[in-house]
């Protein structure tokens, strides 16, 4: 088990033809991904030609829109590598094909296309990941982003962060220890996205594969607290945090638009503060996270079934 | 982006938002000129600077005479104000406003804002105006008043009708202050706008509600659709490092202390910073080279903070993934070649194409340290600046 995606989800690339859709559709592909085909309006009726590693050439219709690839393929998930200022479009296309699952990979949507957008999935079948986010994968059986697959071991941890290079810090921790993940979901670094880490945390709870899950925030907005809060009400498993961003200046905007401390709030200390007070342990430095978690594992009693090797 | 407030008028001028009359001086002569055609007794000269607190710092003075206004305006151009947001260092005043007098009756807060936890734009209002809003929610939160916005719809009559009532706008200009907020709405969702304040919006004697000062926040993110934004920035009032970074799109940040950092990812630059200070030293910069970096963009980077006379080490940071670390390597061999390398540098590499990676550095003949992982080389760093 895993959650949002298993090796028998069907995935469409919407802006497979560019050279960032391509490449990383490629990747999803050596991976194992079942790539069904892709959406590029005006190269409708066309196909993409991947060549893998293996010798083998895997060829993927392309369609003008979602709900016409939908309806061939049979997707049920479709991954976006659209430039930003399209890429609020190509969500609400997705959405309107009621798509299950949305992964938007792109970087740098105005804010504002976000607000729209959120509004107008209210009541829709759809979730969303992202935008700004390194995607979702769940080890051995399916890779959906831009993550080095490789890293990965199938497990029972979760990982959940708004951070794509920072997860795989922690998913690396977490393999050299022999510790597999269940699925790894970057929420993304946008102030305004699909999902929050309630909405994943939630979905932990109740896969009955996952044992335990690492949280990694980062300075700005009150997500983490939020998150933490819901954990200390409804989470039946270990949670243990990282947030980055401890030494930042406020008003400045770290990388990710939504890393920035504004009006003395979303600093990391009252995050870390509001983490502990609701029993999630957090990591002092971005080097233990792995270790903070595999502490928390002993203390419960879960190390040796997390093992995976 | 930031921009100056007599640009933020114009802006919202263009919505219809009342602002007083004024115009923009760079010389003293200029602001004389400036006060003789406004022909109002009293004008004020502000400085103009990005960064609020400029009436503490002494930036903004009334003046009653066009001898006043050039005895002001020589006193601020020039000077270094350093207000709680410059930094110690402060900012130098280039530019000034010289702005219409008006009879301030009295002095209050609207504030435009993407609110986060409902994903929509907040329109705050305060009957305590003229101080700092942050002041304001720390102290008396129930005195900033709310109106969460429907994108569908826009900001509603009653809603802004509400927040006038609630802040105690006088009756009579209630009509008047809807309209203030309807157009500052439409002005901050035409121009994609992160942050839009009025702090302090005004009623006047003789009746009117307009904005006294104004600060406008761009979303970067959507400057390509506004070149007339765009052509706003000023240079002068960004880090020179900042900009030379933003060419090669790189995302920099200069900070005070003297370890140069370079990293792939945002996250990971920020708790790269978090590890140095964590070990006892001090970041000189946050420094994202992002997911696909070339290798010319590796060497522009190293350049940016070999260029930093406060940098005394470097320590670069990498977990490859789209990012390789071969090309990591061999831009950190370029740029050290090209510009010399006197400063330790410790590197960690880790992901894709680590090996060769490591190889490169290895066999570069370059004087490194390598680092096992992010601790170990913050460690390192930290104890060869020392």
């Amino acid at each position: 088990m895993s959650i949002l995606i298993n090796k028998d989800t069907k995935v469409i690339t919407q802006g497979i033809t560019g050279q960032t859709g391509l490449f990383h559709t490629k990747g999803a592909l050596e991976y194992g991904t079942q790539m069904v085909g892709g959406v590029t309006p005006g190269k409708g009726g066309t196909t993409v030609d991947i060549e893998l590693e293996n010798g083998e050439t895997k060829s993927l219709p392309v369609f003008n829109s979602v709900r016409e690839a939908v309806a061939e393929t049979g997707a049920t998930v479709s991954v976006i590598y659209v430039p930003p200022a399209f890429a609020a479009d190509s969500i609400l296309e997705a959405v309107e094909a009621e798509l299950e699952l949305v992964i938007c990979i792109t970087e740098g949507i105005p804010v504002l296309d976000m607000v729209r957008v959120k509004r107008y999935m209210e009541g829709k079948k759809t979730r969303l990941i992202g935008p700004n986010c390194p995607g979702v994968i769940t080890p051995d059986e399916i890779k959906i982003g831009i993550m080095p697959g490789y890293i990965h071991r199938k497990g029972h941890v979760g990982v959940v962060s708004r951070s794509g290079t920072l997860t795989y810090e922690a998913v690396h921790q977490l393999t050299t220890r022999g510790i597999g993940q269940s699925t790894a979901v970057g929420i993304g670094g946008d102030p305004v996205k699909g999902s929050e880490f309630i909405d994943i945390l939630n979905l932990f709870n109740e896969d009955p594969d996952t044992y335990a899950v690492i949280m990694i925030g980062e300075i700005g907005g009150t997500a983490e607290e939020e998150a933490a809060e819901w954990v200390k009400a409804n989470m039946k498993k270990p949670v243990v945090g990282f947030i980055g961003g401890a030494t930042a200046p406020p008003g400045k905007r770290m990388g990710h638009a939504g890393a920035i401390i504004s009006g003395g709030k979303g600093t990391a200390k009252e995050k870390i503060s509001t983490l502990e007070a609701c029993g999630i342990k957090v990591a002092p430095t971005p080097s233990d996270m792995g270790s903070t978690l595999v502490s928390v594992l002993e203390e419960q009693g879960l190390l040796e079934k997390c093992k995976t090797h | 982006m930031n921009i100056h407030e007599y640009q933020g008028k114009e802006v919202l001028k263009q919505y219809g938002v009342a602002v007083p009359e004024g115009k923009v001086a760079f010389t003293v002569d200029e602001a004389v000129e400036a006060a003789k055609e406004l022909g109002t007794s009293v004008v004020v000269v502000k400085a103009q600077i990005h960064a609020g607190g400029r009436g503490k710092a002494g930036g903004v003075k009334v003046a009653k005479s066009l001898d006043e206004v050039r005895q002001y305006a020589s006193e601020i151009l020039g000077k270094t104000l350093v207000t709680h947001q410059t930094g110690p260092e402060g900012k130098e005043v280039k530019r000034l406003l010289i702005e219409q007098g008006c009879d301030i009756k009295k002095e209050y807060y609207v504030g435009v804002v993407v609110d986060r936890a409902t994903g929509r734009v907040v329109m705050m209002a305060s009957e305590e105006g003229g101080t700092e809003i942050e002041e304001v929610a720390e102290h008396s939160p129930e005195k900033i008043i709310k109106e969460v916005i429907d994108p569908a719809v826009g900001l509603l009559p009653f809603q802004a009708q509400r927040l006038a009532y609630a802040i105690n706008i006088p009756k009579e200009l209630v009509r008047k202050a809807v309209q203030f907020m309807t157009a500052l709405y439409a002005a901050f969702v035409d121009k994609d706008c992160s942050i839009a304040e009025i702090n302090p919006l005004v009623v006047t004697g003789d009746g009117n509600v307009m904005a006294l000062d104004a600060k406008l926040n761009f979303d970067s993110n959507a400057l390509f659709r506004h070149k007339d934004i765009l052509a706003l920035r000023d240079l002068e009032e960004e880090d020179a490092k900042e900009i030379e970074a933003s060419k090669y799109d790189l995302s920099y940040i200069a900070l005070d202390g003297n370890i140069g950092c370079m990293v792939n990812g945002a996250g990971l630059a920020m708790a790269t910073m978090d590890i140095i200070k964590h070990y006892g030293g001090d970041p000189a910069n946050f420094l994202d080279v992002g997911g696909g970096a070339t290798k010319e963009k590796v060497t522009e980077a190293f350049k940016i903070l070999l260029s930093d006379a406060n940098v005394k080490g470097i320590f670069v940071n990498i977990f490859g993934g789209i990012m390789r670390c071969d090309v990591i390597a061999e831009g950190v061999v370029a740029a050290a070649r090209e510009l010399g390398l006197e400063r330790p540098l410790v590197v960690r590499l880790e992901g894709t194409n680590v090996e060769l990676g490591k190889k490169i550095l290895n066999e570069s003949g370059l004087n490194l340290v390598a680092a096992d992982s992010m601790s170990d080389g913050a460690q390192k760093i930290v104890a060869l600046v020392k």
